[in-house]
């Protein structure tokens, strides 16, 4: 026979002001817990997204990322007479040469520059990015200085804007579009045409080439015939692994940052979670001393604290995570250290964040509970019953 | 005095909750502390850039380069004292987790601009006369144990390939606070491989670093320099070392902003559970307080008697965590160099801590202290337990 649940639902109720407290102490762990959660997943999505599954992107050996890579015009060729390039409508190869490069481009808001990819794309480029669709204005004519923007950079930066004017190369560059990208890193770059950006740029080769595969399941002999060519000095890999590998540095950082703040708050709050239960436990002593002489055994004592201390991380849990959902509408920018350009994502929150941050606001108050529920169920009757 | 030892022996009666309350403290302090000095390294490269350098790269971004002839015209602009150039090699030594920077640079000039990284005179002229000599920082040496003579082989990132270097010298910081993590080797080197292989790279300097006579001519300097090669198929941008530095800085700033407040909110939380441990404490001695007002004690008198048990436990947690952070630095120091070349304690992060302590102590105690000071003699003794 326990006691009833709403029995540790209203002492928390009866002593407001420090269940308030308490589990406000807790809502902010949560709240930064599941902050840093969805950072790391909103950059692990908008990078890991960027790339699919069946396209390959070949880049200069040892090179980390396409921003270093150099690829002749020759090799390119040679790529590109690969069988295992998938063919599109009307014979056309589905690959695309392109080039990478980073510029310096003014913030709007602060004027402070930052680096932004600029990528000089084939006409298959598009194609072998599904996820970029063109939202506004049109899209660049082969051999005119004209350029496309995506979304977050026709948003945050002087000039990239539908109408307006980039000038980089000594020539100025119209946008004639923005497109959007989803929350993909592409969001964050603006394109033109690779010929009129090389001649541009003084660059006589291209960054990369992109393709997709024939069949998916033909990489691995794909990569390792150029890679053993020796006409060939590039490496090969797929599209997602591409990406994966850029934004390793960054999620690692964040991932550490985030379990050590984790771990440093949760011992602030567990230590108020065990205050708050040990000063319930002595206020109620005559109360616990009563209701074992009504015959509760230790068992229903020790559940009825714990329920308590669970309420209230739960309590913490949920405060947190309804502050920690507003998140969503915040999108950081920063600079990926692997590609040394401005990328922007936001916080997303997956179920799988929500279920873990409610799962640690528990733990956090089953831990702060546990040693205050054994005092109260290891107490000796009479003496409780005479303590005023 | 009797008012002093009431309220210590009042802050230890309830041991447990005193010392949980004590270590919630202390831990935020620590907390606290470490991350200011985290965002503090952030900075580590603006604070350390001289007043008196420049540095010129491609307008268009870092990524592109500069044609070696700059050189000489750069030289002959007014108020150019000296001029050094180099590239940013951005190698890796064995595995990519080894990050450490590495630049190609022309020596001579370069250590005379830079007098912060010294070097015995018989290590510098081996540095200077060998084209494949190259030097590391003191830390930098220490982690993978390289010794003068050494041969180091990095892999290229940039400029492909497997590049030998043989250790020609160990620099020092001048300051504490110099990095000495860094890897620097003869331009010359670079630049012949270049032209054997990559003919159209050769001849080219990533960046210039000029120093001028006067600080005051920092701006006019970069200006003239601009405007010698506006116009020109590579277009310079000057601007001086510190805001050079900080243009990375300020590119990872979400970054730091955020560190920023979540150094802030460990605060907040601890404040949350020291105010709660203060609300029991004051609940619990309200009968005390009304039989001390009974007595004659003014509500000032049981005012201080809350407020400066807050305070005590607040700076007892608040000396332990400042006590704890020197160890736990200098473990990052060690543990994590390659991430943090130097990571100490700033004086000011110490006042910081202590006054954080403070705050924490006065805003914990600002409700209970109310309370006891406005109780109402009759209902405070009317209450039982």
């Amino acid at each position: 026979m326990g006691i009833p649940y709403y029995y540790s639902f209203r002492n928390l109720w009866t002593r407001r002001l420090t269940t308030i407290l308490t589990a406000s102490g807790m809502a902010l762990v949560v709240f930064v817990f599941a902050a840093t959660l969805m950072l790391a997943e909103g950059l692990r999505k908008t990078l890991v997204d960027t790339g699919s599954y069946d396209n390959v992107v070949v880049i200069r050996k040892s090179a980390t990322s396409e921003v270093q890579s150099g690829v002749e015009r020759q090799q390119a060729s040679v790529i590109e007479s690969q069988p295992e390039v998938a063919m599109g409508a009307a014979g056309r190869l589905l690959l695309a040469k392109e080039l990478v490069v980073l510029i310096n481009l003014p913030k709007r808001e602060t004027g402070k520059p930052a680096n932004v990819i600029i990528r000089g794309i084939g006409p298959a480029s598009m194609w072998l990015r599904p996820q970029v669709r063109l939202v506004e204005g049109r899209m660049p004519r082969q051999g005119s200085a004209e350029v496309i923007a995506g979304a977050s950079i026709a948003k945050r930066f002087k000039g990239g804007g539908l109408g307006e004017t980039l000038r980089f190369g000594m020539r100025d560059w119209t946008v004639v579009g923005v497109f959007d990208a989803g929350s993909t890193g592409f969001s964050s770059e603006i394109w033109g045409d690779v010929d009129q950006l090389m001649q541009a740029f003084r660059r006589p080769v291209y960054s990369s080439v992109l393709f997709k595969l024939r069949d998916p399941g033909e990489f691995g002999r794909f990569k390792q015939r150029i890679e053993n060519d020796p006409r060939l000095t590039v490496e090969a890999k797929r599209e997602t692994r591409y990406y994966l590998d850029q934004s390793e540095a960054m999620s690692k950082f964040l991932t550490i940052l985030g379990i050590a703040l984790t771990i440093i708050f949760s011992l602030g709050a567990i230590i108020g979670a065990m205050i708050t239960m040990f000063a319930a436990v002595a206020n109620r002593i005559v109360e616990i001393g009563t209701l074992r002489a009504l015959g509760f055994g230790q068992g229903s004592i020790l559940v009825a604290f714990i329920i308590e201390s669970l309420f209230l991380g739960l309590l913490g849990g949920l405060v947190g995570l309804f502050f920690a959902s507003f998140m969503q509408l915040v999108t950081i920018s920063t600079m990926n250290w692997q590609s040394f350009a401005e990328l922007a994502f936001s916080f997303t929150l997956t179920f799988e964040i929500a279920w873990k941050s409610l799962l640690f606001s528990l733990v956090m108050g089953f831990v702060g509970g546990v040693l205050p529920a054994f005092q109260a169920a290891r107490m000796n009757i009479v003496d409780a019953l005479r303590s005023t | 005095m009797f008012i002093l030892k009431l309220i210590i022996r009042n802050a230890f009666r309830h041991k447990l909750r005193s010392f949980l309350t004590v270590l919630g403290v202390a831990i935020a302090i620590l907390a606290f502390g470490l991350l200011r000095t985290l965002v503090g390294l952030w900075y580590l490269g603006v604070e350390q850039s001289s007043a008196t350098r420049l540095v010129t790269r491609n307008a268009i971004s870092l990524v592109f380069s500069l044609p070696i002839s700059y050189k000489d015209r750069i030289r002959q602009i007014p108020g150019v004292k000296q001029i050094s150039y180099g590239n940013w090699f951005g190698g890796i030594y064995i595995d990519e987790k080894n990050f450490f920077p590495n630049f190609a640079v022309e020596p001579r000039s370069y250590l005379e601009l830079y007098p912060e990284f010294v070097l015995s005179p018989g290590e510098r002229d081996a540095f200077i006369h060998d084209r494949r000599g190259a030097v590391a920082g003191r830390k930098l040496a220490a982690k993978y144990r390289w010794k003068v003579g050494d041969m180091i082989t990095l892999k290229g990132t940039i400029f492909p390939g497997e590049w030998e270097f043989v250790l020609r010298g160990i620099y020092r910081g001048a300051q504490k606070s110099t990095d000495e993590t860094q890897f620097f080797f003869n331009w010359e080197y670079l630049n012949e491989t270049m032209k054997r292989t990559v003919p159209r790279r050769a001849d080219q300097a990533g960046f210039y670093m000029i120093g001028v006579t006067k600080p005051e001519l920092a701006a006019e300097v970069s200006q003239a320099v601009d405007s010698t090669f506006r116009n020109s198929l590579a277009e310079t941008l000057t601007e001086t070392e510190k805001a050079f530095q900080l243009s990375f800085v300020s590119m990872t700033e979400a970054i730091m902003i955020a560190i920023k407040i979540v150094s802030y909110v460990v605060i907040v939380i601890i404040m949350v559970v020291a105010a709660n441990t203060m609300a029991m404490t004051a609940r619990e001695r309200i009968a005390e307080y009304a039989t001390l007002k009974a007595l004659g004690f003014g509500a000032g008198h049981i005012a201080g008697i809350v407020f400066g048990e807050s305070i005590v436990i607040a700076m007892i947690g608040g000396g332990v965590g400042v006590l704890l952070t020197f160890p736990a630095a200098h473990w990052i120091e060690t543990e994590l160099s390659q991430f943090f070349p130097v990571f100490s304690v700033s004086p000011l992060t110490v006042y910081l801590d202590l006054l954080a302590a403070l705050v924490i102590g006065v805003v914990a105690s600002i409700f209970p202290t109310w309370r006891g000071a406005t109780i109402r003699i009759a209902d405070g003794l009317r209450r039982i337990g």
